[in-house]
């Protein structure tokens, strides 16, 4: 690795109470690497994207994007949220709004984009997605795979810089999973620099440059995808990934 | 038997579902014939019913005092059209200084606290008195003494206390997730609750608004107490003029002529609402 890596995270610390969710967290992400974090519900994955997105403030550490410690406490994250989209496990979209506006409010209200151009490129953001046909309805009229779309097209429309991917297939239906997967798969050939935190293994083999094996607040062990799913070094790695293939999912 | 192939032939299903909502209409339809067949019968069996007939259901009276006590009801909209505004405004304020965070507001917070305290704490017609005889004790102009203005500010700053706890109970009722939503999209904390928190609050409370706005609407006569002319004081003019409690009953009346439609208008609005953004056309 030649360049600066676009996001580093150094000694991340982070607890609820008493309970300690991340434990030391260090990792690079190069711009345009897709970066999974595996294991087991509670292991910190959502806990860690949240705080890269500031959304959690971390209690110990940095969070560099593009060299600067974007977790300095007192810094405004207002400003920073708009460079790193998320996209959640319950879509999070706003029900009282129609699929467009929900895709057009962050650049109109955020980013002060004259309105007509925010819908103008929102419906050109939706049609890339397949969802122009929807662009007049609401979520709660959509399926799940559609809704998550929409949720997907809603953090685009602010070009972020980096995407973070909370188990964005969880709540979902299994037939509708690919519809998300393939949404993905597109921005990965559009070179979009990722983390994402998942339970479908054999598209995170598919799709990964490093895999990240999370066990209770830290990566015990990251790789390449064939390394991590073939010949894992770490016991607790090997029985994770035991436990997924036993129940069916890989 | 045959023959009914080509045509639909109702499932066993079909055919109960039929008999029990048959039932059910003729048991609602005879129920209702008793009670209001009783109450028409057994009432003017009563000893007093002829007494109370003459007292509060004169058909003369009636006519004779409904324009006047329709007129004296016009200070009773005035009142309420001009009061419902600032109330409103008031609540959200309050209900918004309740919901800041920064050490800073810390003034602010407990200021909006004991305002709702003890503004829902006091019967509204102890307000009124208070208020109402209080304030232009001050000593103030002529202008200033007007009855309306400080029986209108009383409502004010009791209902704005009420409405205040309904709006909060609305925010804190839009789940943690739309915030994450759309802090995620780098809005600020004032974008978030204008964009996202607010409007979906306000469709919440609805109802509970509704009925308060009800309760409202009957509290403005309260203000009659402290000397205005509207309907509940003239019909006590009327009762008084023609010896009859009839006006009482017109004056009923007149307040059922507004609320009932308020009501049946919010419902209305929020089932439109409703159809317009839920689950009614996956495709």
């Amino acid at each position: 690795m030649t360049a600066d890596p676009k996001l580093s995270l150094r000694g991340i610390r982070k607890s609820f109470g008493d309970t300690t969710v991340l434990d030391g967290i260090d990792l690079d992400v190069a711009e345009g690497d897709v970066i999974t974090l595996i294991g087991a519900s509670g292991s910190g994955k959502s806990t860690l994207l949240r705080c890269i997105n500031l959304l959690e403030p971390v209690a110990e550490g940095q969070v560099i994007l593009d060299g600067v410690d974007i977790a300095e406490p007192g810094l405004d994250p207002d400003p920073i949220r708009r460079r790193i989209g998320m996209v959640f496990q319950s879509f999070n979209l706003f029900p009282h709004m129609s699929v467009i506006d929900n895709v057009a409010v962050g650049p109109h209200k955020v980013l002060g984009a004259p309105k007509s151009r925010a819908r103008a490129d929102g419906l050109a953001m939706l049609t890339r997605l397949g969802l122009a046909d929807r662009a007049d309805a609401y979520p709660d009229q959509l399926s799940g795979g559609q809704q998550q779309r929409v949720a997907i097209a809603r953090s685009l429309a602010m070009n972020p810089e980096v995407m973070l991917l909370d188990e964005i297939t969880s709540a979902l239906d299994p037939e509708l999973v690919g519809e998300v997967l393939d949404v993905v798969r597109g921005l990965k050939e559009d070179g979009m620099t990722m983390l994402f935190a998942t339970h479908e293994m054999t598209f995170a083999r598919e799709i990964s440059d490093r895999v990240c094996f999370l066990h209770q607040g830290r990566i015990l062990e990251e790789g390449p995808p064939a390394q991590i799913f073939e010949s894992p070094n770490e016991p607790r790695t090997q029985a994770f990934l035991q436990r997924v293939i036993d129940a069916g999912r890989m | 038997m045959t023959e009914q192939h080509a045509g639909h032939q109702p499932t066993r299903r079909e055919v109960y579902d039929r008999a029990r909502r048959r039932r059910s209409i003729t048991i609602a339809t005879i129920s209702t014939v008793v009670v209001i067949g009783a109450l028409l019968v057994l009432i003017p069996l009563t000893p007093g019913w002829e007494k109370v007939q003459q007292a509060f259901f004169d058909g003369d009276v009636f006519v004779d005092t409904l324009p006047i006590l329709v007129e004296a009801f016009w200070v009773d909209v005035k009142i309420l059209v001009w009061s419902t505004p600032p109330i409103l405004i008031v609540a959200l304020l309050v209900a918004l200084a309740r919901n800041t965070r920064s050490p800073a507001l810390f003034p602010l917070r407990a200021f909006a606290v004991v305002y709702t305290d003890v503004l829902r704490g006091i019967p509204v017609i102890l307000l009124v008195y208070l208020i109402g005889f209080g304030v232009p004790a001050l000593g103030l102009s002529r202008t200033w003494a007007n009855p309306l203005i400080w029986g209108s500010v009383t409502l004010v700053l009791s209902y704005s206390a009420y409405v205040a706890e309904v709006i909060r109970a609305g925010i804190d009722s839009v789940h943690e997730s739309q915030r994450a939503g759309a802090r995620s999209l780098g809005m600020t904390n004032h974008q978030t609750m204008q964009t996202v928190i607010l409007p979906q609050a306000f469709r919440r409370i609805v109802p509970p608004m509704m009925n308060s706005f009800v309760s409202l609407q009957k509290d403005v006569a309260l203000v009659s107490l402290i000397g205005p002319v509207e309907i509940l004081r003239q019909a006590g003019i009327e009762k008084a003029k023609y010896a009859n409690f009839t006006p009482y009953v017109a004056a009923s009346l007149i307040f059922l002529a507004m609320t009932i439609p308020c009501t049946r208008l919010a419902d209305w609005a929020l089932a439109r609402q409703r159809a317009k953004t839920g689950a009614t056309a996956i495709s």
